[in-house]
């Protein structure tokens, strides 16, 4: 008999926990990791200044980085896997050096690889990304697992200032797809059109 | 040896508009880095790995800025899925490549990606220059830069192994 993956079992559900997030604050600037983070973004409602990413494994967080440095006025939320995390996690250094006060990144971590058939990633047992995070120097960071741990952390993650980190566990579940436009030209003159008026 | 051509390619990032620069770090670069650094204008990201300095430009460029990336020829293989970003979305994505493995290379573990560093950037997208003369670096910099920026092109400048002093590890 097969054992159930402890994060079938995770309250949070994803979905809810990106409309939360995107729908509090028209003006945030949210770049979403590729595969089901970019769904559960777009899910939340397809917004012209949500970038999306297709491909780029590794890279949100540090595409979330050149973003905040560019636009110090504005906050920026990244909103990535934990599979996309796990590809980048120097980026957490790089991101510590910078220091972006405006910068978020949260990592929906359902401890799947939730595109390729649901294999496990490291997180599922052994590695604890808040923890790889704080070690690189980010000075906030946090992991929630409940609804009440996930109201707390709301305003921290949109708010306080940052570099900001939180790992949010969510339930390994299958969901629809929602998806963003595919045209990654359209996707970056959307945005840069919404934020910059050109 | 003219060993002061960095300051060409600082001048045309200054004339750029260039406010991000990537880096990981290259002897053949130092003093560029260290130019950056001292700039107010200028904010030079030290990266873990250069893939990074690839959605570093990308989220850049979403922002309203410009950026440019500092690397050595073996950094170039580090970025090649990386380079998808920008190629899929055309961002302006300019880099400057310190080559090794090419000329007096002391270490032939440098070889490999040296050597095949141009191809790599072509099949991967890229239009690139070589500057094999100090005095034609200045030039080649703007060069590279407005393929970058006046087309949302990604454009690499291969800075030669002869440009810089051979590296003998106390040999």
């Amino acid at each position: 008999m097969t054992t159930q993956p402890r994060s079938t079992s995770y309250p949070l559900n994803r979905r809810d926990v990106a409309r939360r997030l995107t729908q509090s604050e028209p003006g945030l600037l949210v770049i979403a990791g590729l595969g089901s983070t970019a769904w559960d973004v777009t899910a939340a409602g397809d917004r012209d200044l949500n970038f999306p990413l297709w491909g780029a494994m590794g890279g949100a967080i540090t595409l979330g980085l050149g973003l905040a440095l560019a636009q110090p006025g504005r906050r920026v939320l990244v909103i990535t896997g934990d599979g996309e995390t796990l590809m980048g996690m120097g980026s957490f250094a790089t991101v510590a050096l910078q220091g972006p006060t405006n910068l978020s990144i949260c990592t929906f971590d359902n401890e799947h690889y939730g595109e390729t058939g649901m294999q496990a990633t490291h997180t599922s047992s052994a590695t604890d990304l808040a923890g790889v995070a704080a070690a690189c120097g980010i000075a906030v960071t946090g992991t929630v697992s409940t609804e009440a741990e996930l109201e707390a952390a709301l305003p921290v993650i949109l708010a306080a200032p940052g570099p900001v980190y939180h790992v949010i566990k969510v339930k390994a579940e299958k969901l629809d797809f929602v998806l963003p436009p595919k045209d990654g030209i359209h996707l970056k003159e959307r945005f840069r059109k919404a934020l910059l008026g050109s | 040896m003219q060993l002061d051509w960095w300051t060409d390619i600082y001048t045309a990032l200054k004339a750029a508009d260039v406010r991000q620069v990537g880096y990981v770090p290259d002897a053949g670069h130092s003093g560029l880095i260290e130019a950056c650094l001292a700039d107010d204008d200028m904010r030079a990201v030290v990266l873990t790995t250069e893939e990074e300095g690839i959605s570093l430009l990308a989220g850049a460029w979403l922002g309203g800025q410009r950026g440019a990336l500092l690397m050595q020829s073996s950094g170039v293989g580090n970025c090649i899925n990386m380079m998808s970003l920008a190629a899929t979305c055309q961002f302006p994505v300019p880099i400057f490549v310190t080559m090794r493995g090419l000329w007096r290379e002391f270490n032939p573990w440098q070889n490999a990606m040296g050597r095949a560093t141009d191809s790599h950037l072509t099949i991967a997208g890229f239009s690139t220059l070589t500057a094999t003369m100090p005095e034609h670096v200045g030039p080649l910099a703007a060069e590279t830069l407005d393929t970058a920026f006046d087309g949302g092109q990604m454009s690499a400048l291969l800075l030669h192994q002869c440009l810089v002093p051979v590296k003998t590890f106390g040999k």
